[in-house]
Parts: C-alpha cells; structure tokens; sequence
C-alpha cells in the first residue's frame, strides 16, 4: 500500500504541470478538489475516508451557499459533490444548486449542472420539476450546445407529467438541418415511449422518417425505438422487414463512412441491434424469416468463422438450440471446457450439455452437473443447476431407480433453496403416476425404500424441503412396502418432530403423514404422545394438524373418510368461495354482527371520513382483492398439494397436442468422424442424406468446411482415450436425432413418465440473439500501479483484431432463430422415402404460393356461415394458413352475450383426407367447442366448419386462439397445419347498463385502476358528448351519467366482468380513470380507447 | 441492459460510477465493493465475464484500473466487452494517453464522454469522432 502511494505522490506533481492535454481543465495542485483528490489518494483507511468527506462535506455546504460564490466555483463544488456522493456520502443539500448550476452557469458550468442534476437525482424526485423551465430555455437556445444539453437529460431523466410541455420543441427538433440535434431528438423520443407511450403514439410516423434519415446516427438512434415496439408487437411492424434488412445490408456491406468502423467491423453494435430486432420480426414467422436469410448468410460469410475454444462456448450452446449436431463438431472442445479450472466456464459447459441432452445420455450429463453442483458454492447456480437437473430427470430418466436416486441427490443439494415446484412436481408426478399401474408401485416402492433408511441414518442433516418431501411420500405410499411396519414409519416421523432444527412447516407435513399412518392399537402410544404435545402449540397450524390427528387416530371410519388410500388426487377440491361458513355468517349477521368489508374499503371509508377526497370515489389502495387470496390462509400441506394439483385438465389436453408426429431428424455426413465411428446406423443413414432445402447455404457451407477439419481430430493419443470415452457418452444419440425440445414443441424421445414438460428451457430462442456469446480472454497484463500510467497498454493492441472479428462473428450466430422455425414445422417424416421427405419440406418452406387460392374461395366462404350466425355482423373472413391440400379461414362473430370463432376447413385438393381433427387453443381465453369440432374424413374440394364459443380468462389488448389441424394424406402420410388468429379485446366488450348508485359502489369495491389523458374531440358539438359518444359507438360503452364537465361510463367484458370509466375535462384533456375488478383490464381497454379515438 | 459501469483501481476504490437504474446511494458502496472484490479474486487467465447474484459482470483491465460493467442477462456480454475497450480508446483519444489521474481530475468530462456512450442502458453512440464532438464544442467555447 505505502508503495503505491509513494508512486502515486511522486506521478502527482508530474501530471499537475504536465497539463497540456487537450480538453483538460487547468488544475492547481492547490485547488480545493486538487486537495480532494490528493486526500482520496493517500487514504488508507475506511476511517480516514469518512473523515476526509465529512470534512469535504462541511466546506462544500458553506462555500454552495454563500450568495458569493461564482459559477465557475460552483461547477468545482458541484464536482466535488460528486466525489463524496461517489463514495457513498450523501450530499443532498447540493441538489438544489446543481439546478441552479444548470439554470443560470455557461456552457461547461451548465453541462455539469445538467451532469450533477442527473447523478443526483432519481427519475421520481421532485426536484426535477423545477429543471423543466430550464430545458424549455434551453431547447429554444440559438446556441446549439445548449439544445443538446437540453436533450441529454431530458432523454436521462424528465417528469412524465411535464413531457407535453416540451414534447412540440423535440418534435419540432427532428426536421433541424444538424444531425446531432436530429439524433438526440430521436433519443428524447425515445426515453418518452419508455416511461409515457402514450404521448407520443401520435408521432409513430416521424419515428419512421427518422428511421429513414440520410444520417446513419439518426436511423442508429431510432432502432431503440423500433426494438422496443416490435418487442411489444412484432406483428405490427412485419412490414419494415425488407427495411431492416437493407440496412443491415449496407452496414455488413461496408456502406457506412469510415469513421463508424470499430477494428475494421463495420459498425458492430449496429448490427446487434439490427440483428435483434430481425430476430424478433422473424420469430414463429417463416415468410418473414425467409426476407432475410441472404442478408444473414452474408453477415455470417464477412465475419470469419474461428471458434477458439472456450470463446465460442456461449455461442455454441445458442447455436445448439437450433441445431444439436453442430455440437459433435466440437465435442473435444466441450470437454477440455468440463475440466477448466474456471467455474464460470465449466457453467456455461454445462448450460451447454443441458441443451444437448436426450434419453441415451442423460445420466452422463446429470451425473457431471451433479458434481459441479457438489463444489459450487454461488446460490444462484445451485438453485439454477438445480432446477435443470430435476427437468431432465423427470423429462429422460431412464429408470425408476435412478429417477429417485437423482431426485434424492437434487433435494439434497438443492436443500431449501430450490425452487418450490420442484418437490411439488415430483410429488405430483408420484400421485398421478404413469399408464402402467405396476410400473406405477415400483416407483412409488423405491421411493419409500430409499427414504426409510435416510431416515434411520441422520435426518437431522436433510434440507426442509426434502423431509417433507419424504413425511408426504411415506405418509402416503408407506403401506407399499409389506414387510415395513406402520409403527416404524410412525416412529421414525416422530423423530422428525423433536429435532430442534425442523421448522414448523416441516412438523406440519410429518403431522400430517402421521395422521395418514396411525391405526390405532400398537400405534396409539406415538401418536397420543405426539398429538398432546402439539395441541397446545403456539403454531395454530401445528395445534391443528395435531388435534385432526388426535381425532382420526380414534376414528378409522372418519378417517377412512378424509384421508383415502390411494385416492385419485384429483377429486380434492378446495372451496375457494369458504361457501360452508354462510350459515355462519349469516347467523352472526342476524345476531346484530356488521358485515364484512373488504380491507381496502374500510380503508377507503377511514381515509373519506378523515379529511375530504379530492378524486372521484375515494383513494384506491393497491391492494388486490387476488393478493389476499386463500392461499394465505392454507396449511402447508394442503396448499402444496392444491398448488400441485391444478391444472391437471390443461395437462391431457397438451398431451393430446404434443405426442404428434416430429421429426427424426436429417442424418450428417460428417457425423461419422467424430466420436461416434462405433454407432453403425448413423453412417448408414448418412448416406441417404438429403440436403432440406430450407437451410440456408452457409450452414451447409460451414458445415463443409467443418467436414475437412475433422480428420485432424480423429489422430488419437494414449490419454486422450479417457476424454473420447467421456465423449462418446455425452454425445451419443445426437446425430441420430435432433431431440432438443427448446420451443417446448418438439418432444421426439419417448418419455418415461408422460407428462407435460415444464415450461420451456430457460432460454427461449429470442434469446438467442441477445446471449451470444462468452469468451475467455486474459485481460491486458498490468505493468505496474502507477496512477499515470496510459491505460492502453501496447499490448492490448496485437489482441484486438482478433477479437474484434470474432466479436462481429459472434454477432451474426443469432440468424438460428429463423432456421429452426421451418425445422420445427416439418412433419414426421419416420420412416417415409426421402422423395416425399423433401416434399414435405418444401411445403413447410413455402406456403406462399397457396395463399391465392385461398383468397379466391374466400368470397363464397359467408354461405358456409352456420345459419344461427348468418344474420349477425362478422369480422371479415381471413384467411389462415394454407398447404397444398387444406385451406384454413376464420371470422368471429359478436353476439350479445358471447363471441364465436367460426374456422372455415377447405380441402382444396384433388382427394379426400382422413382422420382431420381441428384443435383450438388459447392462452388468455377459455375455448369451448360448439357442437361437433370437424373430424374425420373430408372429401375433395369440400369445406368443413368448427365454431368455438371464446371468454377471456385474461385480459390482454388482442387475445390470440392458435389451432393445429393434423389429417393423413390418402398415401397414409401424416400432416399438419397450424395456425394463430387474432382478436381483439373490444370484440368482448358490451355496454354495461347500471344506474349511478349503483356505478358508485362497485366504484369502490373495485381494486385494479388506471389513469390516463385522453385527446378531446373538438368538432362543433361539446367536446365531452362528442368524445364520449365516439367512445360509445366504437367500443360500445354504456355511457352512465354526464354531469358538466363529467362523465360516467360502464361496459363489460364477456360474460359478467365489469369495468367503470370516470372521464373528467381537465385542460384541454380527457382525463380518463378507470377500474374494474380484473386485473389488466382497466389498461387493455385504455388502449383501446386511445386507438379507438385516434382513428376518428 | 446495462446497469452501472464503474472504474475501479486495483486497490477497490471507487473512480467512476453510473448506474442506470435506481440503487439507493447507502447500498452502492457495498454493491461496488462487492462486485470489485469479486473480479480482482479473479486470474487473469479466467474468463471476464462473471455472474453475479441476477445479473451479469463484465470487466477489463487497463494498467491498475479495471472497468466493470453490470449487465442484465439479456445483454451480450461481448458486445460489452468491446464497447468497454471503445470507451478507454476514446478516452485515450480526448486526453491523449488517458491515465487514472486524468479521469480523477476530470471526472465530469468523463461522465460527459459515458453520457454521449451510454443512455438509460443502452448503447446510444459508438462513433468516436461523434461521442466526443459536443465535449470538444464545449472545449472550445471555454477556451475562446
């Protein structure tokens, strides 16, 4: 330390003089913050820290306030505010200067103003309404620095509230001549949509001339924009497609002037940016995916391909989830990265095997993350590492054995940690069992026979979790076992209960099991001790459960009763609506009892009663009626197993959907060379390859290149021998299938206990334009700890070429994303000839050319409207998706308490189709089918119709139903198409008729809101009638009430949920507050209202 | 995302810090200390990128600074990485041979610099000539 401090005083005085730098202020060693700066590098103590700032602080707070002090010697207080609050000192009584410093100070001394204002404040602090004055002066400067001043902070930080204020200058500043101006406008704009997207809704056209501005920084700057709007809705903005891709285009092409190159890349973070927002527009979309795949390939072609090991891994496991074969071109790489001394690089290996792994060799891959999971001591790993190795334990476990070994190991490890849907899916997975009802008592009977001896040996030493895990497991399936005694089981829990360590929760289950367990007789002993020392527990949940034992130990019929053997699970039911207590409530009502009130309200009613509201209806408090659900209220046990057991209708309906036909995938020539040489049909199967014609050239290219580097690997030395064996077992069944289900769509291996996968992998494919990449590279060796040294050692220089064409390789990984969707829409092609294997493809590549017909047969499509429908208004007949033998459309048709989606089938093919079933399915909408769904046999050129009755389960400002139509070709060949169709949320929406009392207490009883401005309608009538009026007709509201300058307005959403408007004129605004009892719902219909508005 | 960049001597003391979401002053100085000690433990033959707690860490060396960026898992780590070496380059560019000291005495200048990089996360600008072009008109007009 006192070494370099020593070489830090001796580089001081050096530096001082020395100043001849450009843009460097002139510093005297004797100025106040040259003294600061001295003092911050001689510390040597926490202490002495704190002494040196309190003391800095002290002066600075007399010299700010001080009517004398000049700009210049407020800038220099300014800075040194920076400094203490830097190092953790709080210096607020400064704020309200650096607005000064801001406001009134010159050039240098107002950017510092502007700088200290925007570290010091944050975006909600008051005080930053008093700079709006100060940007308005600003931005209506002459002198163009302060204009971009201006737009620096606001685009940091700005009052929402305040943007109409200024937003007409920033608007105006997007047609300014300077292309700096134009940029930071842009940027302002941008930060605008990012806290308040609703002012600037009406300028989307500008954001496109700026995306088309002649100056690359300009368009550079609205690509933020773009990003964020078509990450919100990509459909939307399909159409600007071809113009991202010309401008990646230049970019890759070297368009740009020279100035934009980093290293000779032309413009790098550009194309990230560009490439994430096609990964976007490309997504699910094989049209637009196809706009694209030249300008990919050529991003690819320009950046030199050179996987240097461990810098490619990141990439590689993106790169995987497209294509897992590319994997066994690396496979050597993958394993000197197993063994790198480097965790974080053994992680990021092992997220990679993740991805890769399949039925053959899981238990390698599991057993590897296992060991990692032994040494790592980083939380987030363990309950991540976790999490994945339970999912592809349940997803490819192999055997019953090693699936309970596995999962006892996870619960071990992951100890209380990991995330709670881990032990409650095992345990569900365990209650619901598997077809084969043998199959079903093995793996229930190992699971008891691992527990009962971990529970001889040392229990104390188990995390929670698992011991609940093992209370629910033997209290349930312990009777399996026949040679084991109930009381051992019974005797064994109860040692659980008086370890100190158990937590309450813990001794709930073990209660819990007991009272499954206890029959009376030899038994009763255990139990009848254990039920009086916790029947008077402080924990009611304990006493509970201890007296439900007491009880039922007693009576066997009762018990019987509550607790079956064996039951199916799925009959429990819990009565969420606590409908068995209205007998009570409503003796104690009679008695005189006052009747319940929500907390909200009462708090409501306190707040109206203590001072006088001065919005409409009282304050709203954010508490929703959901978060105080019952859950709160439930024990341990039966929540768990509740939580675990809902949904079990959504799982066989995905089951129907996902054990359909995928692919056994496209074999590789090159395949052979790696480590699996021994797997005989592979080669075979390589032979009768053939190219799909949906990939891209490069990949095929690189795939070739790939294909004349292998045999340098094959040579193999003595103690490799151990890595190849490790090799071949991590590897193996890749190259005869491409298994990785990341989409969540593709589950080809058959798995051993069938259930719904959960979720998706963690990364889903629009990731993988963003995680690119890792690397390892050593940082620049540091040649000494001179203060003054340059930082930019020579050094670092011979390694940036490199790096940096590896940088833009990196960049361009991301086009996987567009390829897979073709590959994941291919049929099965199992066992089919190659000829009708392409075939197939090209149908998938290609639906463009079957849209014609599909729009002609549109025109007749309203005769095949259902008569019941046929007099009611329909949206317009769209058309779906087509194939070469089937046409897909839809409408749906509003009636007055429902709304219908009528799918029109059309085989427009020359010969009939078998065994056709129409599924349709949504996220936010409950689907139920009216009569029939079509199915069966559909002769040629005839049209079938399904009609599906659609509610909102969850709002969302458009409601999307997506559908699978499978059929079988004559030939036998199976196939499938799959659609999505739109609707939006006002297609659900009716007026709402109620009287204003009534309007006012459901006002108050309702918890989710919102507020917003809405544009008034000025044309002659009376701006509120005419605005309320065009809301009405548009989204058929029911308009209340209007009072002055007031109105209320009701409607609904199908079938019964209701939501109220309060409109208020306010400055030249709508304002607009809205409220309803679902959640979502007051902001979907807002958005409506302001298209709805903005349309007139 | 990027969520603070910070500058930092090998001895962990603070040289520079911008976050871009709001962290309450009384939690930075843990965080920085936190996330430094975890990246000077680091050899320089191991990886730059590191994770920490939720999100991301990426850093680089320079002499006896090193810059450390927290980054959201979103983010490309080597996108960061490069735009870290960009950054110390125009530095070097606008202070011609950028030491530690020079950014300790123009610490607002340096803000200024990240300022025209770096906006609400993102990375708004990457052309040297035009990150440093509104410091070096405000130069000017000082000096005149």
């Amino acid at each position: 330390m006192s070494d370099v401090v020593e070489k830090t005083l001796t580089a001081l005085p050096s530096l001082l003089s020395l100043d001849s730098h450009p843009g460097s202020a002139k510093l005297s060693s004797t100025s106040k913050l040259g003294n600061l700066i001295r003092g911050i590098t001689e510390l040597t103590s926490k202490h002495e820290e704190e002494k040196l700032i309190q003391h800095e602080l002290l002066a600075i707070k007399e010299q700010v306030s001080s009517p004398n002090t000049t700009m210049r010697q407020m800038k220099e207080l300014m800075v040194r505010s920076i400094y203490c609050e830097m190092l953790g000192y709080e210096a607020s009584f400064s704020y309200i200067h650096a607005i000064k410093l801001a406001q009134q100070g010159t050039v240098l001394e107002k950017r510092v103003g502007y700088l200290a204002v925007s570290l010091f404040l944050n975006e909600s602090h008051e005080l930053l309404l008093l700079l709006v004055n100060t940007v308005l002066k600003d931005l209506q400067s002459t002198n163009l620095i302060e204009v971009c001043m201006a737009l620096t902070v606001v685009s940091q930080m700005f009052p929402k509230d305040m943007i109409p204020a200024i937003l007409p200058l920033v608007e105006e500043k997007l047609n300014h001549p300077k292309e700096i101006i134009r940029r930071k406008a842009v940027l302002a704009l941008y930060k605008f949509y990012l806290i308040a997207p609703n002012q600037v809704q009406h300028i989307h056209n500008k954001f496109r001339k700026a995306l088309c501005d002649k100056d690359p920084g300009v368009m550079t700057a609205s690509l933020h924009i773009y990003l964020q709007m078509i990450q919100e809705n990509p459909d939307a903005y399909k159409d600007l497609t071809p113009s991202f891709v010309t401008i990646l285009k230049q970019v890759v092409g070297g368009k740009l002037p020279m100035d934009f190159n980093y290293h000779t890349v032309p413009a790098p973070w550009l194309q990230i940016q560009l490439l994430r927002i096609l990964a976007l527009l490309g997504k699910n979309d094989q049209s637009t995916s196809e706009v694209m795949y030249e300008v990919l390939d050529e991003s690819l072609r320009r950046a030199e391909m050179n996987h240097n090991i461990t810098y490619g891994l990141k990439a590689l496991t993106y790169v995987v989830q497209q294509d897992p074969k590319l994997a066994l071109q690396h496979q050597m790489t993958i394993i000197e990265c197993l063994d790198h001394p480097d965790l974080i690089i053994k992680r990021e290996t092992l997220e990679l095997l993740f991805r890769i792994t399949n039925a053959q060799n899981v238990t390698v891959i599991v057993e590897k993350m296992l060991e990692f999971l032994c040494i790592s001591e980083d939380d987030h790993t363990t309950i991540d590492l976790v999490g994945k190795v339970a999912e592809l334990a349940e997803k490819y476990a192999p055997d019953n054995e090693w699936f309970i070994e596995t999962m006892n190991t996870v619960f071990s490890l992951g100890g209380d940690m990991m995330q709670p849907d881990i032990p409650n899916s095992f345990l569900k997975l365990l209650s619901e069992g598997f077809d084969s009802v043998e199959e079903d008592r093995k793996l229930k009977l190992f699971a008891v026979n691992s527990y009962v001896p971990l529970l001889r040996g040392e229990p104390g030493k188990l995390p929670q979790r698992f011991l609940q895990v093992i209370s629910w497991v033997l209290g349930e399936y312990s009777h399996l076992r026949e040679d084991l005694e109930p009381a051992e089981v019974l005797s064994l829990l109860a040692k659980l209960l008086d370890m100190k360590n158990s937590s309450s929760e813990t001794k709930s289950w073990v209660l819990m099991a007991m009272t499954k367990l206890c029959k009376g007789g030899t038994d009763a002993s255990v139990t009848q001790e254990v039920s009086e020392t916790y029947s008077s527990s402080l924990d009611t949940v304990l006493r509970q459960r201890a007296h439900e034992l007491q009880y039922l130990s007693q009576d066997p019929e009762l018990r019987a009763r509550v607790l079956p053997r064996g039951a199916n699970p799925e009959t429990l039911e819990v009565d969420s609506s606590l409908s068995f207590l209205d007998r009570f409530v409503s003796e104690a009502l009679a008695a005189g009892a006052a009747p319940y009130k929500p907390p909200h309200q009462r708090q409501e009613e306190l707040d109206q009663s203590k001072a006088l509201s001065l919005e409409p209806y009282g304050l709203s408090l954010p508490i929703s009626m959901s978060s105080c659900s019952i859950t709160d209220r439930q024990s341990p046990t039966l929540l768990s197993m509740s939580s675990g057991l809902s949904g079990d209708s959504a799982d066989l309906s995905h089951k129907g959907g996902s054990s359909a036909l995928k692919l056994d995938g496209v074999k590789r020539v090159w395949g052979r060379e790696g480590y699996l040489a021994q797997r005989e049909p592979v080669e075979e199967a390589a032979q009768v390859e053939v190219p799909s014609p949906i990939q891209s050239p490069g990949r095929q290219g690189e795939g070739d290149s790939l294909h004349s580097q292998t045999p340098t690997q094959t040579p193999t030395p003595e103690p490799e021998q151990e890595k190849q064996q490790l090799a071949s077992s991590l590897f193996v069944g890749l190259a005869s299938q491409s298994s990785v289900s990341l989409m969540g769509k593709s589950e080809p291996t058959p798995q051993r206990f069938r259930r719904k996968a959960k979720g998706q992998g963690p990364g889903s494919s629009f990731n993988a334009s963003e995680q690119i990449s890792s690397s390892l590279i050593s940082p620049p060796s540091a040649v000494d700890n001179l203060l003054c040294n340059n930082l930019l050692d020579s050094n670092n220089a011979s390694e940036l070429a490199e790096q940096t064409s590896q940088l833009s390789q990196r960049l361009t990984t991301a086009n996987g994303t567009c390829h897979t969707e073709a590959e994941l829409t291919e049929p099965d092609t199992k066992g089919c000839n190659p000829a009708l294997r392409r075939d197939n493809c090209v149908v998938a590549a290609d639906p463009g050319p079957h849209d014609d017909p599909g729009r002609l047969t549109e025109v007749c499509l309203d005769s095949y409207l259902p008569a019941e429908l046929s007099g009611l208004s329909h949206s317009e007949i769209a058309p779906l998706c087509a194939n070469q033998s089937l046409n897909l459309s839809a409408c749906h048709v509003q009636k007055e308490d429902s709304l219908i989606l009528v799918v029109f089938i059309i085989n427009s093919s020359e010969s009939a189709i078998q065994q056709m079933l129409l599924q349709v399915d949504s996220e936010e909408l409950e689907v139920s089918c009216l009569c029939d769904s079509p199915a069966g046999e559909m002769t040629s050129h005839s049209v079938a119709v399904g009609q599906y009755s659609l509610t909102v389960k969850r709002p969302a400002v458009h409601v999307e139903v997506v559908g699978t139509v499978s059929y079988q070709l004559p030939a036998g060949t199976s196939q499938s198409l799959q659609f999505s169709y739109k609707v939006p949320l006002t297609s659900f929406i009716r007026p709402f008729v109620v009287s204003t009392e009534e309007y006012g207490t459901m006002w108050l009883s309702f918890s989710h809101d919102t507020k917003q401005n809405l544009t008034l309608i000025n044309d002659n009538q009376e701006p509120l009638t005419a605005t309320l009026n065009a809301l009405k007709k548009k989204l058929q509201l029911h308009v209340v009430e209007v009072i002055g300058m007031e109105g209320i307005v009701a409607c609904r959403l199908l079938q019964d949920l209701p939501c109220l408007m309060h409109c208020r004129v306010n400055a030249g605004w709508l304002a607009v507050w809205l409220r309803s009892p679902v959640p979502d719902l007051p902001d979907c219909l807002i958005y409506h209202c302001q298209r709805a508005l903005q349309s007139l | 995302m990027i969520k603070f960049v910070l500058m930092v001597n090998r001895q962990g003391q603070t040289r520079l810090s911008r976050y871009y979401h709001s962290v309450e002053l009384s939690r930075r100085a843990a965080l920085e200390a936190d996330v430094v000690r975890y990246c000077l433990s680091r050899k320089k033959d191991q990886c730059s990128f590191v994770e920490y707690k939720d999100f991301k860490v990426v850093y680089r060396q320079y002499a006896a600074l090193y810059i450390v960026v927290g980054i959201t898992d979103s983010e490309n780590e080597l996108s960061i990485y490069e735009l870290v070496h960009n950054f110390v380059e125009v530095l070097d560019k606008y202070f011609s041979r950028v030491s530690e000291l020079d950014i300790m005495f123009n610490l607002d200048r340096v803000h200024i610099i990240l300022d025209e990089m770096i906006q609400n996360g993102h990375i708004v600008e990457t052309n040297k000539s035009r990150i440093l072009a509104p410091l070096t008109a405000i130069d000017k007009m000082v000096e005149s």
